[in-house]
This record gives structure tokens, C-alpha cells and sequence, in this order.
């Protein structure tokens, strides 16, 4: 899939015009972990992706943003297999030099991959404990079968046991270990969003989705999860964020990409797109007041709300 | 005799059971429509109806000393779809009642459904079995049964017409309910979205037994028509009903206009394919229908939706 | 499903007066007239009354075809009546009467008990437990006459086998089989074909020892629940039960009509287990105790291999396609491959007892019915899905009161009983009487909207769930 990597300036993903021209985006020849190219993504007559491209760079820590509906969690299926673009591609590279197109593959073996995610409305298994839920993502790269497992072989006993290890530790990064034998289902709301990302990192990603991870959570649990967030890509791992929380978003990602009615409509640092007037117009309506970008800029939402929107990935 | 000789004969008798499984599938495509269930115990709604209108029709036929005739007959074949809907009707209803909507208010988790399901099918079959005993019941034909008219080299006899007569006027007005009337326009709403539906004032808890009983009356009265034809038995629900299951999916489950084309289609299918295997393997060919349509095309030939359908 | 949402299905019922106060006694009878004579306690009475009749006609005398009415009229309109009015009555003041009587009942009970409990550690039944059960059932065919143990065999231990195999399907994958006992069939003609010239018309070039059949059965066993699911599992789940409903049709028609398997006229003389391996010469004969202990050791080693799979990564991953398939998915669980597996391993665990069956006995296409494959889901049902210990308590009290009431209830009644306890079951005990933790917490859970408990897709009327 490399070939894709010489097409087209890395700007065609900016807005004309828009402030963030100069962003540093742009290089041709640049290390990619997503590259994904003119998603189309239609229900019925609702179109949620039109010609949306994508590129994240290794290591990176990329923000979706965007108002409601505007497609962000659309882009996610896409990129994790649980939507069937109509149109489009996407590469995911989990090391320099490999590359594999995505569409049309099954969400276990994307998963396998390097592509682990976490959902907007979080989806734990309810009925299982917090050491569970993290297994299941860490097991899935384990070997032993059932026949294995009824005979309880040696290589059968180790893996179930750096199991655990792997799964208490990944605990213990999110701020869990006190919680392991716990109901997932009876973790408090901000614990079991961590717990979901404890989960995902278990599968092994090289790259993480995080979708609105910060919405209903309190103030200095989106420090923490700041702090997890740049822990996680501290350790090679490159992370997409879906957030509203604009706070959060600058004291985090290095770039920013803006969707509104499924289309990109501007690309750059946090501080770039927040001045962008596409972005403004987006979010604020039509109104003609240039001040609201500025001056709200540094203190936070884009959109007051927190976003736990409709029942959706 | 070879298959060229035959065919319209074949084709006849595959209409006359297309239709039954046309009649039939209706209420599991409905059922399915507005809840997302296979409900596994249609095919006992489809036996109770049988068992209600051959015993009524059975009465009144031995009340002649001989094959009655003229109004009589068709009074008489009146009465039998009467009681054979109602019957079917009161099964489906008693069914919702007990075996499903306890599950509903609780929001039990989709397998206690097709469990209960189950249920109340070993239920029936063996109540009916006991009280009716376990064989074959038949009933004198209400009419006397001679050739009406030719197909090219294929005979039409009454008990064909009457059938596919019946089938028809049935399946023509359903389509009428469905698409026409208040009631259909609710059970469209709920099929495409019950949440929706209930914030536009749409009583979805009666849009749903409406649908059970719409689905009894149909199955019940197909059930006397296939119980005047051929026999009732308390197990007689079973084949007919995976058959009819079969002709819903072939249509695309959940689609009004769907399941009476899959049922005709079926029923062809299943004709021509009997003459050429061994007629005691006709029914696999349902199920390999069946499967090949999970297969090839999961969704049916008309697709799936009930709201889109009509 | 946000028609009816979480609300509980406790009948509204007035609050209740503490009943430790003053005046206590006249306070709760004016109470107790309170509830009976409510608008919601008369629907009770007709309620109950509806049951009582139902099962007047279940234990009713059997009718006959000539006269339609007349076993309603005989079971109903006769002395015997007033019997199941008694019963309505008393249940009705059981049923009406219980919000009144619960606050005495749950004083000692802890005051929370909310659909999530804390702590998820799982506990397994004990180990002294589980010794005393296996010592119970190594010495229960000592106190029995020979046609207890032989019904031991053929119906306890068998169907024991056969619900420990579904119980993989519907308690561990969370799917429905409706032609389990297909498998069981294919397995025990393949002891016919492959172990006597003449059991069969079709027969195999040599005949082998039935201990050779048991992996060939198990394979093809497997390979045909394969062909079948893999078609039918990639969509919706509830296919499968269809599917399956169909196949075991099939299979019995095939068995019927077909010149090899002999058609109606079953299978004769297949030979019986036998042992010669170093030394030891040890046949299998009309005596059923050996049969008994034989099948006791599989259960007992299948029981242990399954426990292990459950608290595997594969038990774990089937409990995360029941909880949520698409997250399950998302963390990488191939699912359908792993409902496969799991219906797989079902088929060939029936097939397995197919081998054992026929090894034991004659048998024909009869016994391969629909209703054996329902009267297996109903053990499972009964006895609690996902609890190995449960199917097996549930194949020992429906079949041992199949046997103890066979005087008293035909053969053919019986599944009308098994029918009215499946529903029963569901309405108010869906995790049987063994329960499985695990699937109790899932049930109560998806009951109040977090997750599923089934690997069906979303709840009937919540389409958009599932997305
Ligand atoms: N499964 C689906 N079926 C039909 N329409 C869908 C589906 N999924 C998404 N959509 C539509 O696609 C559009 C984009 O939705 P999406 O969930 O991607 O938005 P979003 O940016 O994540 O919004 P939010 O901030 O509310 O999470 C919406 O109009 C939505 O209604
Ligand atoms: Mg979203």
C-alpha cells in the first residue's frame, strides 16, 4: 500500500485558506500509522463520511473534533472494521514499512493488527470483573486452544498466568489496581471508562481510538486521563482522541483534525483550528461575532456538551 | 411422462401449497416485523386453528345425509375459516399473553424468548395430542370435489380453487391492512422503530398483540383449509411451519410482500423439485432452500424492512 | 427497549404498614382485604384461577378425536374441579398475599440487593460438595432394582451427557440448538456402520471395536455441526435455532426412508463395549451397572474438561460474545469462529453419546425425535444454563420423576409438563434452579439494560441496540 504514500501533498487534508495553513502536517514522505483516503460512509439517505481523508502520524496524538452527528464515531467504525465504507481506503502501518488496507476486513482481526479502541457509550462485558475485562484483550494474542485448556498443558498454564501479570499490571497503569476482582459493572463511571482503556491496550495496540473518553467525568479525572493519555503514547503507541473537552484536547494532542457534516473543514494545532472561522462557524452557527473563537479559546468547551450522546459505538 | 408433460399439473400443486406457506409465513414476517422474534410457536397457532375448523365444519357436514352442495358448501367452508381463525386468533393471543410478554415487561434477554417459545410449543402439541389423540383427524370434503377446469394438460379440481381462492382474497386483504389502514400504518411505525413510535402516541404493547392476533387469524384459517384438505394431527404444525419460516426468510423476513412471494415461490420450487428427487424427500428441499438463501442472499428477495414493503 | 425501560415486573402494590406495629393484627387484615379484593387482586384471582383449570385439563382424562369436548368437559365440568379451584384459591393468596408477608421474610436479609453485586470473584462449588455428589451417585445403583438402573442409564445418564453438550451451545455461547439430538443420531448410526455387518445395510469393511467409533462419531459429529453453522452463524443467531430445527428433521427423515440405515425398522445388534488391552478381557452385557459406571466416569472427566474450558480464555471469550459481540469483536475475540467452536464441540459431545447409546442398545429413528432434542433444552432450561453441575441436577430430577411418575403419567403426557416448566422457568427463573453465577449476574444485568446475556443480537422491539 506504500504507493498511496507519494500521492498528493499532505495539505489537500487542510482547509483553504483556513489559519492552520502552515501547519507542519504537510510533508509527502511522512510516516504514517492511519492513511485513510475519501471515506464515503452512507446510511440510507444519511450521509455521515463524505470524502473524508485522514493521516496520523507515528507517535502522534490526533484529536477529532467536531459538533454532534458530525461523524467522528462514523470515522472509528471505519477505521476498526465495524463499518463497511462505500467508498475509500484506509492503510494502517503499525511499523515503518508494513502496511495493510483495512476495509472490508473483520473488527477481531483489525483488532489483531495494532488497532484497539474504546467506545463512546462504554461497551464493558457487565457480568465480568474489572481482571476479566482486561484479559479478554490480552488473551486474544494468546496461543493455547481448546484443547489446550481441557488438558491444562504446561504452555496453557504460563500463558494464563503472564496473563493475569500483563492484565494487573495494564490495572495498576490505569489506576485500577485496587478494583480487580470488582464488577465491572459496579465500577464508578470515570473508572470504567479507564477500564475500557486498561482493555483496549491489553490487545497490544500500536494504535489507540479513544472515543470521548473524558465525557462524563469530573475535572481532575481528566487530569488523570490526561496523564494516561500521554503516558500511553509515551510508550510508542500513537493515540486518536475523539474529545469535545477543549481543555483537554490542547493539553494533549498535537494536531487536530475538525469534521462537520462528515467532511474534514480544518486540520492543524489546537490553537490554529480553534482560530479557524470554519471551525467557529461550525460550532456556533451561522452568527457573525468574531470574538467567540478567541476569547473562549483558552477556557474550554467548543460545545457545552459533554457529549454522551445516542446509544452508538 | 416426462417433466414437460407434467409441468403445469406441478405448477398447479405448487401454487395450492405456496399459498398455504404464503398464508402462514405472513405471521412470523409480521411478528418478526414489529419484534425482532422468531416466533417458534406460530406453527401450533397454525394446528389449533386446523383442530378448531375441521371440528366446526365437521358438525355441520354431518348434519347432511349426503356431500352438501351450493350455499350450503360455501356456508359451510365459511364457517370453518371462521372458526379456524378465531381459534388461531385465541392461540396467538393466549401465547403472547403468557409466554411472551411476561419476558417483554422484564426486557429478558432474546434467548428467554425463543426458549419460552419452545414452551409453549411442547405445550400445545401434547395438550392437543391428549385431548385429540395422537393420529390423523379428517372430515368429510364440504363440497363435492370434481374438475372446475383445465391449464393446458393440467386439471384444476374444486379443492385446488377453493384454496388458492381463499389464500388470495386473505393475502390481498392483509396487504390492504397493512398498507392502508391506521392499524398498518402503527405496525409499519413499530416495525421501523418501536422508541419512535412510541413518542408519536403509537400504543405499542397493542400494535403488538394486534400483530400476534393478525398473524392467528391468518394461520388459523390456513389451517382449516390445509385440515379440510388433507388431515389435523396435534404434531401436523411442524413442517408447514419451518416451511412457512422458510418462505418468510426466502421473502425477506420482516417484508409483508415478501413473504407471500416466498411462499408462492417455495411452494414451485418445492413442486417441481418433489417430481424430480423421490417425493419422500420433498421436504428437504425446503431446508436446503433454507440454507441456500442464508447463503446467497441472507436478506430475501425483497429485502427485509416491513415499513419499506408496502 | 425503553417502552417498558427497567422497571421490575413486581405487580404495584400498595406500601405496607410495618407489621411490628400496634394494633399489628386488625391493621394487617384490613391490609391483606386491602390486597385480595384490589382491582390488581381480583385480576390475581382470575389469573389463578385460569392456571387452575390448565391444569386440571394437563391431569384430565384423554380425550378423543370424535368428540372434541369431551376431555375439556370431563377434566372441567366433573367433581374433580373443585381440587384445582382449591389449589387456584390457595395460590392466589399465596401470590396476593406475599408483599405483605416479604418485609417479614427479608429482615434478615441484607437490605441492598441492587442487579450488581461488587465483588465478582469466582467461586466454584466446593470440592467436599462435589465428593459427596460423587460418592452419593457411585452407591445410588446399589439401592435400586434393575429397570431403575437401567432408566438410570438410558435416561438419566444419557440425557446427563447429552445437556452437559448443549449446555456449551446455550449456557456458555449463548445460542439455540433445536436439533441437537441430529448429532446424537449421526453418531449412533455411525456405530452401526462401522462396528457390525449386519446392525445396518450399510456396514464398513471391518468391524471394529466400539471404542474405535467413539472418535470417528466425535469428529463427524463435529465437521457436520461445522457445515451447518458456519452457513448460518454469520448471521443472525436466532437462525441457527431454525436451522438446526430443520437439520434434525432431516436427519430423522433420512434415517426413516432411507434402504441403509434400515428405515423404521432401526438398528440390531450392534456389539457391545469391550476391552482387551494388555491382558485385561472386559466385555459390556446386559447388566446396565457397568453401563452406569461407565457413563458416570464420562460425565464425571467431560464435567471437568468443560470447567476448564470455562475458566479458560475460550470460556471467557464466549462469555464476552454473550455480554457484548461487538465489543467482544473489537477486543479482538473472533467470534464467529468461536461460536462455532462451541456448537461444535455441542455436536460432537451428542455424537459421543450416540456411540455409547447405540453400543448399548437397539434403537430406530423414533427415539431420534424432535421432542428429544426439546426434552435436552429443557433439562439444560431447568436446571440452570451455564452450570455444568446444574444440567446434570436437571437431567436427574426431570427424568427421575419421568420414571417415578410412569404409572401415574404416560410417556406422552409428559411433554406437556416439560413444556409448562420451560415457560415457568423463563417467566420467573430464567437461570434455572443451579444457577450459573455468571449467567444470573448477565441476566439480571441485560435485564436492566447493561449488556445481553444471549450471543442472539439486541433485545426484540431495540433494533438500534445492536449497532
Ligand atoms: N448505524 C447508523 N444508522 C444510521 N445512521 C447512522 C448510523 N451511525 C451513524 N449514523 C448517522 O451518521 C451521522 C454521524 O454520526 P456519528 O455518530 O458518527 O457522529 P458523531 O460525530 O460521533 O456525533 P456525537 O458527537 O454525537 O457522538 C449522524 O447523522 C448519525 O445519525
Ligand atoms: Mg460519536
Amino acid at each position: 500500500m506504500s504507493k498511496h504514500r507519494a500521492a498528493g501533498p499532505g495539505r489537500a487534508v487542510l482547509v483553504p485558506g483556513g489559519p492552520g495553513g502552515e501547519s507542519p502536517a504537510g510533508d509527502p514522505g511522512a510516516d504514517l500509522v492511519v492513511d485513510a483516503r475519501d471515506l464515503t460512509l452512507r446510511f440510507g439517505g444519511v450521509t455521515s463520511l463524505d470524502g473524508v481523508t485522514l493521516r496520523h502520524h507515528r507517535g502522534e496524538i490526533l484529536a477529532v473534533i467536531g459538533p454532534n452527528g458530525a461523524g467522528k464515531t462514523s470515522l472509528f467504525n471505519c477505521l476498526t472494521g465495524a463499518y463497511k465504507p462505500q467508498q475509500g481506503s484506509v492503510a494502517f502501518s503499525p511499523e515503518p514499512g508494513r502496511s495493510h488496507s483495512i476495509v472490508g476486513k473483520t473488527p477481531h482481526s483489525i483488532t489483531k493488527l495494532g488497532v484497539a479502541r474504546t467506545f463512546q457509550n462504554i461497551r464493558l462485558f457487565p457480568a465480568l470483573s474489572a481482571l476479566e475485562n482486561v484479559q479478554i484483550g490480552v488473551e486474544m494474542r494468546q496461543r493455547y486452544g481448546s484443547i489446550g485448556a481441557i488438558l491444562g498443558t504446561p504452555r496453557m498454564r504460563r500463558e494464563e498466568r503472564s496473563g493475569v501479570e500483563k492484565s494487573i499490571e495494564l490495572l495498576e497503569l490505569v489506576g485500577l489496581r485496587h478494583r480487580v476482582h470488582e464488577l465491572s459493572a459496579s465500577l464508578p463511571y470515570g473508572e470504567q471508562r479507564r477500564l475500557e482503556i486498561a482493555r483496549a491496550l491489553g490487545t497490544g495496540p500500536k494504535l489507540l481510538l479513544l472515543d470521548e473518553p473524558a465525557a462524563g467525568t469530573n475535572p481532575s479525572e481528566k487530569l488523570e486521563l490526561a496523564e494516561l493519555i500521554r503516558t500511553i503514547a509515551g510508550t510508542g503507541v500513537s493515540v486518536l482522541l475523539i474529545e469535545h473537552d477543549m481543555r483537554l484536547v490542547m493539553s494533549v494532542a498535537a494536531n487536530v483534525t475538525v469534521l462537520n457534516f462528515g467532511r474534514v473543514i480544518a486540520h492543524g494545532t489546537p490553537a490554529e483550528v480553534q482560530r479557524d472561522p470554519a471551525v467557529v462557524e461550525a460550532y456556533l452557527g451561522t452568527q457573525d461575532d468574531d470574538s467567540v473563537g478567541e476569547s473562549d479559546a483558552p477556557a474550554g468547551d467548543l460545545v457545552g456538551n459533554g457529549g454522551t450522546g445516542r446509544d452508538q459505538h | 411422462m416426462g417433466f414437460v408433460h407434467q409441468f403445469w399439473q406441478l405448477t398447479i400443486d405448487g401454487l395450492m401449497s405456496g399459498s398455504l406457506y404464503a398464508v402462514i409465513a405472513l405471521g412470523y414476517t409480521l411478528v418478526y416485523g414489529v419484534l425482532q422474534l422468531i416466533n417458534f410457536a406460530h406453527s401450533e397457532v397454525f394446528m389449533l386453528g386446523a383442530f378448531g375448523g375441521l371440528f366446526a365444519a365437521r358438525e355441520l357436514v354431518n348434519n347432511f345425509s349426503d356431500t352438501p352442495s351450493g350455499m350450503a358448501s360455501v356456508g359451510i367452508v365459511l364457517v370453518g375459516l371462521a372458526v379456524g381463525a378465531l381459534c388461531g386468533a385465541a392461540a396467538a393471543f393466549t401465547l403472547e399473553r403468557v409466554a411472551y410478554r411476561p419476558l417483554r415487561k422484564r426486557n429478558a434477554p432474546r434467548l428467554a424468548y425463543l426458549i419460552s417459545a419452545i414452551g409453549a410449543s411442547l405445550f400445545a402439541v401434547n395438550m392437543a395430542g391428549k385431548l385429540w389423540e395422537r393420529q390423523n383427524v379428517t372430515m368429510e370434503l364440504p363440497f363435492t370435489n370434481g374438475t372446475v377446469f383445465h391449464v393446458f394438460s393440467a386439471e384444476v379440481n374444486t379443492k385446488t380453487l377453493v384454496i388458492i381462492l381463499v389464500a388470495a382474497v386473505m393475502l390481498v386483504l392483509l396487504d390492504t391492512l397493512v398498507a392502508r389502514t391506521r392499524l398498518g400504518q402503527s405496525i409499519r411505525a413499530v416495525a421501523q422503530d418501536a422508541d419512535t413510535a412510541t413518542l408519536m402516541g403509537v400504543n405499542v404493547e397493542r400494535v403488538i398483540l394486534l400483530t400476534f392476533i393478525i398473524g392467528g387469524l391468518l394461520a388459523g384459517a390456513g389451517g382449516f383449509l390445509y385440515a379440510m384438505t388433507f388431515s389435523a394431527s396435534n404434531n401436523m404444525g411442524f413442517i408447514p411451519g419451518v416451511k412457512a419460516f422458510t418462505a418468510a426468510v426466502l421473502g425477506g423476513i420482516g417484508n409483508v410482500r415478501g413473504a407471500m412471494l416466498g411462499g408462492i415461490v417455495l411452494g414451485l420450487v418445492e413442486s417441481y423439485g418433489g417430481y424430480v428427487f423421490q417425493a419422500s424427500y420433498k421436504d428437504v428441499i425446503a431446508f436446503l432452500v433454507l440454507v441456500l438463501i442464508l447463503m446467497v442472499r441472507p436478506t430475501g428477495l425483497l429485502g427485509e424492512r416491513l415499513g419499506r414493503a408496502a | 427497549m425503553s417502552t417498558t425501560s427497567a422497571t421490575p415486573a413486581t405487580p404495584s402494590v400498595a406500601p405496607t404498614p410495618p407489621p411490628s406495629q400496634p394494633g399489628g393484627a386488625a391493621a394487617l387484615g384490613r391490609a391483606a382485604a386491602a390486597a385480595l379484593f384490589s382491582l390488581a387482586g381480583l385480576r390475581q384471582l382470575g389469573v389463578c384461577v385460569l392456571i387452575g383449570l390448565t391444569l386440571a385439563l394437563m391431569t384430565g382424562p384423554n380425550g378423543k378425536a370424535a368428540e372434541p369436548l369431551g376431555a375439556v368437559r370431563h377434566a372441567i365440568l366433573a367433581p374433580r374441579i373443585v381440587t384445582y379451584l382449591i389449589i387456584a384459591a390457595v395460590l392466589w393468596l399465596l401470590i396476593a398475599l406475599w408483599p405483605l408477608a416479604r418485609p417479614l421474610w427479608s429482615m434478615g436479609q441484607a437490605a441492598a440487593r441492587g442487579p450488581v453485586t461488587a465483588v465478582a470473584q469466582q467461586r466454584f462449588a466446593p470440592l467436599g460438595l462435589n465428593l459427596a455428589l460423587l460418592i452419593v451417585a457411585i452407591i445410588m445403583p446399589m439401592f435400586f432394582s434393575n429397570a431403575a438402573v437401567t432408566w438410570m442409564v438410558d435416561g438419566v445418564g444419557i440425557y446427563a451427557l447429552l445437556a452437559l453438550g448443549l449446555n456449551v451451545v446455550i449456557g456458555y455461547a449463548g445460542m439455540l440448538d433445536l436439533g441437537y439430538i441430529a448429532f446424537f443420531a449421526i453418531g449412533a448410526y455411525t456405530t452401526a456402520y462401522f462396528t457390525s455387518k449386519t446392525a445396518i445395510s450399510a456396514h464398513f469393511p471391518v468391524s471394529l471395536n466400539p471404542f474405535f467409533v467413539f472418535p470417528i462419531a466425535f469428529v463427524l459429529a463435529a465437521v457436520a455441526g461445522v457445515l451447518l453453522g458456519a452457513p448460518t452463524l454469520r448471521l443472525r443467531g436466532d437462525y441457527l435455532a431454525i436451522v438446526t430445527l430443520g437439520f434434525g428433521e432431516i436427519i430423522q427423515l433420512i434415517a426413516n426412508n432411507s434402504h441403509w440405515t434400515n428405515g423404521p425398522r432401526g438398528a440390531f445388534g450392534v456389539p457391545h463395549l469391550s476391552i482387551h488391552l494388555l491382558g485385561i478381557n472386559y466385555s459390556w452385557k446386559l447388566d446396565p451397572k457397568p453401563y452406569y459406571y461407565l457413563l458416570l466416569a464420562i460425565i464425571v472427566l467431560v464435567m471437568i474438561a468443560f470447567g476448564r474450558l470455562e475458566r479458560s480464555r475460550i470460556g471467557r471469550a464466549w462469555a464476552a460474545i454473550r455480554e457484548d459481540e461487538i465489543a467482544a469483536e473489537a477486543t479482538g475475540v473472533p467470534t464467529l469462529r468461536l461460536k462455532l467452536l462451541a456448537f461444535a464441540i455441542g455436536a460432537s459431545v451428542s455424537g459421543f453419546a450416540g456411540v455409547l447409546f447405540a453400543s448399548k442398545q437397539f434403537f430406530n429413528p423414533q427415539i431420534f425425535s424432535l421432542q428429544a432434542s426439546f426434552l435436552v433444552v429443557t433439562i439444560v432450561i431447568f436446571g440452570g444454563m451455564g452450570n455444568r453441575l446444574g444440567v446434570v441436577v436437571g437431567s436427574v430430577v426431570l427424568q427421575g420423576l419421568a420414571f417415578y411418575l410412569r404409572d401415574k403419567v404416560p410417556a406422552t403426557d409428559r411433554f406437556i409438563y416439560f413444556g409448562a416448566v420451560v415457560i415457568v422457568m423463563m417467566i420467573f427463573r430464567p437461570q434455572g434452579i443451579v444457577p450459573s453465577r455468571r449467567r444470573k449476574r448477565e441476566i439480571s444485568l441485560a435485564e436492566h439494560g447493561v449488556g445481553h446475556a444471549d450471543s442472539l443480537g439486541s433485545a426484540p422491539t431495540s433494533e438500534s441496540g445492536a449497532r
